[in-house]
């Protein structure tokens, strides 16, 4: 490594102020600093400081991430494969390697066109700012692409990067300044600007939309749906369940039949790339509570919260949706993915600690809410999530009042 | 006695180094410095020029905004120079020493009997004013203001901090006497906060405090925190306890001893151990040739709030402790020693590195490297988990950092030093100066508000 910090020094004055190529210094300090942690000392206040930083810290997150990715590309595969075939009931666990590389291919190209629209954004504001990449970008670049539908069109992904980079960040000042989650900034863009490609029946499993309209003779029966999808069918008196229309009453049995708990717990259902498994969110998320990444708080309520909802609704009753059980809700439509992993981003969540467990709780509430009583927006999990990133700021106002009041109150007794 | 106060919320940052329980006199060095700079905010007035003689306890200057506050010479010899620095601001007050340290007598034959303005004015004719620090602000109290409390802390838990019971364990007579004369200068309480089980529990007249737990429970800050907390439009006072025992040896012997004990520590000294020191002595007399490495810094203080100093200058007013760490001047390999590294060699608080895995007596040798560089805020919660405040941290910094004076005000800045934010500069992931901000958002207050 002695070499390649030689070679390191050699350069540096080519890229620092009045060097040839100063204007590349944000690209070369990134690169400098991801190989070597520079050799800054302190120079005010303490002498020593703590081993940990912030590419520490996103990275921690980036692995935390990668049980939902692996799980992804095999999901994704293997929807890839039940479109093939015409049949949704082949064996999951079957044809595993085949079934991951075709994953591979669908899921690589996302990631690649997620990081590299975003990364050069960052580069060109970070030299227009004369700063090295911040490294918030490492962890949203990884969650875009795990909350797009598995058939998106790759110049949307890039053009949702772009979006959710430049306006849901760099502009309010970049890492550490965004009001709202970039990787939902990204998801809300396509879902409001692309509707078509964001939701309904055909775009969560890859290849579906082409085949339907090239040969759909082949996929008579066939349902592309999500169990979200599913179950906003449930509202209309003639509800579907995988492609058939089945009674009203008969709905519930059939879509947990078709969407089991265990199932939808493990992953084994369409959606979102990354979404699925609420099993690899909690690997993911342990991993985040584990090392003091992710804040506990904010999982636990954002659980509870939609579990609370959930009883709720059950207890109100009347028609299948409002009867699915509660815990069943916390498995499906990226509840879970939501909860680990977009709630609990730090910037965009309550700062304070009693805060988190509010923040975590209506967050919880409102994606259950939504979902149920506004079936136009099965996908409550992200709805909620922004509306509580933008309500978080005044949820943190009243616990730093509160603060403030404590100890007026003190100088009024004193 | 009043029930023990747990300090939960913090961090015993554990570093080799810890200095050996032996006590060392160092000779007085030929030159000796009194910087200015060491008091905050002050503003000089010299009342001696190059080649006057001083005895011990002779004023070098005085404070210009408050005359009364009175700056002495801490050995006697004659003014060798006075270095100044830009706009000549006075850095340095250099005293060729004579080595006979003769002193000036005051009279303290009635001292046992002063009353409040006696206790002042004595206390300020010997210099030892400036050792007391008010709060609002963390400066030299002024002395036209009545404190509603005196706060001295009986223990220091900052890493590798000098262990007072040892250092003043057969100074209780003077100590004692130096706490009588405390407890005429307030009309309210003198607090004094020890470990457990303290020798010092033995001292009559003040109001005892016990506190256990983690850094930064020796904290004077903390103390007054979660004893009588600082607000607005009051002041309380504080006094390092080595003083409250000078104070005492002046009323028993009439002259002002610059004599200190002040532990040398760190992880870069041949022989960490307890000296015997005048104040002001040059560091090179004190550490000499007891250093390991060459790439290290000199820290007048403790690794969290101290002054990096060279060898040529002089030990801090305020400093009992001098630590030597290594520098951290060097690129780490990430995946080596960097910030992908195992992290077993580094400290955190963070449960990103193994730290919290290892026993309880491992003990690290950390240098200056600041392991990352500075970023915008964050993380959240962190710096909460070493602010044993009933007080916003990172609100409190945003609010320093932002100017807002109204949100200082709300948010406590009357209540803080810079010092009571030093483990939230350590453990913080965007390695944000804290300290200087909130001394920053205090200046602020001092020029808007006070």
């Amino acid at each position: 490594m002695k070499f390649l910090e030689k070679y390191l020094h050699k350069m540096e004055p080519h890229f620092i102020k009045g060097g040839k190529y100063e204007k590349w210094n944000p690209l070369f300090e990134t690169l400098a600093t991801f190989a070597f942690t520079p050799k800054l000392v302190t120079t005010k206040g303490t002498h020593i400081r703590d081993g940990v930083d912030l590419k520490r810290t996103m990275f921690t997150v980036v692995i935390a991430l990668i049980p939902c990715l692996l799980f992804g590309i095999y999901n994704t595969g293997h929807w890839e494969y039940a479109v093939a075939e015409g049949n949704r009931d082949i064996p999951y666990f079957a044809e595993m390697g085949a079934k991951f590389l075709t994953g591979l291919t669908i899921v690589l190209p996302v990631v690649i066109v997620s990081y590299g629209v975003g990364l050069t954004i960052e580069f060109i504001f970070g030299m227009l700012r004369g700063h090295s990449l911040h490294e918030g970008f490492l962890v949203s670049g990884m969650l875009i692409p795990l909350t797009m539908p598995a058939d998106v069109p790759l110049w949307m992904v890039a053009i949702a990067t772009a979006f959710a980079v430049i306006i849901g960040k760099e502009i309010f000042g970049g890492t550490g300044m965004n009001v709202v989650n970039i990787a939902l900034t990204a998801r809300a863009f396509l879902f409001f600007a692309y509707p078509t490609s964001m939701s309904g029946d055909k775009v969560w499993m890859s290849g579906l939309g082409d085949k339907m309209s090239t040969n759909s003779a082949d996929l008579d029966g066939f349902s592309g749906a999500t169990a979200l999808g599913d179950l906003a069918s449930f509202m209309s008196d003639k509800a579907t369940v995988a492609g058939e229309t089945v009674q009203s009453s008969m709905a519930l049995q059939n879509f947990s039949t078709e969407y089991g708990v265990w199932e939808s717990f493990v992953g084994m259902i369409p959606g979102s790339i990354g979404e699925t498994s609420t099993l690899a969110c909690l690997i993911g998320g342990l991993l985040l509570v584990l090392t003091g990444v992710g804040s506990l708080r904010i999982i636990l309520s954002f659980f509870a919260g939609g579990f609370v909802m959930g009883l709720l609704l059950n207890a109100i009753g009347g028609n299948p949706y409002l009867d699915l059980a509660a815990h069943h809700h916390l498995v499906i439509g990226g509840f879970a993915f939501g909860a680990v992993f977009m709630a609990t981003d730090p910037v965009t969540a309550s700062q304070t600690a009693f805060g988190k467990i509010i923040y975590g709780f209506l967050g919880g509430l409102l994606a259950i809410m939504i979902r149920v009583l506004n079936p136009a927006y099965p996908e409550g999990v992200f709805l909620a999530i922004l509306f509580m990133n933008i309500m978080a700021p005044i949820i943190d106002h009243y616990i730093i009042q509160a603060n403030i009041n404590r100890r007026l109150k003190r100088l009024k007794t004193a | 006695m009043s029930n023990t106060i747990s300090i939960r919320k913090g961090l015993n940052i554990r570093l080799v180094g810890e200095a050996k329980k032996e006590i060392k006199d160092i000779p007085v060095s030929k030159t000796v410095g009194v910087s200015p700079l060491d008091f905050h905010g002050l503003t000089p007035k010299l009342v001696v020029k190059e080649g006057d003689n001083v005895q011990i306890g002779d004023v070098l200057f005085f404070d210009k905004k408050e005359a009364s506050v009175k700056f002495i010479s801490p050995v006697s010899g004659t003014i060798e120079s006075i270095v100044r620095g830009e706009k000549r601001r006075i850095l340095n007050v250099l005293i060729a020493t004579d080595g006979k340290q003769t002193a000036k007598k005051f009279d303290v034959s009635k001292a046992s009997s002063f009353n409040s303005e006696e206790t002042k004015a004595l206390l300020l004719a010997t210099g030892f004013w400036s050792s007391i620090k008010q709060r609002p602000l963390d400066v030299i109290a002024n002395p036209n203001n009545e404190a509603k409390a005196m706060f001295v802390s009986s223990f220091d838990s900052a890493p590798l901090a000098p262990d007072y019971e040892y250092i003043l364990g057969d100074d209780i007579g003077n100590l004692q006497k130096g706490f009588d004369a405390l407890s005429t200068l307030t009309g309210g309480k003198v607090h004094l906060s020890s470990r457990p089980n303290s020798i010092f529990s033995k001292i009559n007249g003040v109001k005892h405090h016990t506190f256990d737990g983690v850094h930064p429970a020796g904290n004077v800050g903390t103390q007054m925190h979660h004893i009588d907390p600082v607000n607005k439009g009051e002041f309380v006072w504080s006094i390092n306890i080595q003083e409250v025992a000078a104070i005492g040896r002046l009323i028993n012997e009439g002259t002002v001893s610059s004599s200190r004990k002040i532990a040398l520590t760190g992880s870069e000294l041949k022989n960490p151990t307890y000296v015997n020191v005048s104040k002001g002595t040059e560091m090179s007399t004190i550490l000499d040739k007891g250093i390991v490495g060459s790439n290290v810094r000199y820290i007048s203080g403790n690794v969290l709030t101290g002054d990096q100093k060279n060898l040529t200058d002089f030990i801090g007013y305020y400093h009992n402790q001098i630590t030597v760490i290594p520098e951290g001047n060097e690129y780490k390999f990430f995946l080596t020693s960097g910030w992908l590294g195992h992290g077993f060699d580094k400290f955190s608080n963070s449960r990103l590195f193994p730290t919290f895995l290892l026993p309880k007596s491992k003990k690290f040798t950390l240098d200056t490297n600041t392991n990352g560089e500075e970023r915008a805020f964050v993380v959240s919660g962190e710096l909460e988990r070493v602010f044993p405040f009933d007080i916003l941290p990172v609100q409190l910094t945003k609010a320093a950092i932002t100017q807002d004076i109204d949100g200082m005000e709300n948010l406590g800045i009357y209540e803080v030093a810079p010092e009571d934010f030093a483990l939230c500069e350590y453990v913080c992931t965007t390695k944000i100066n804290i300290q200087d901000k909130i001394r920053q958002g205090l200046d602020l207050i001092a020029s808007e508000c006070m």
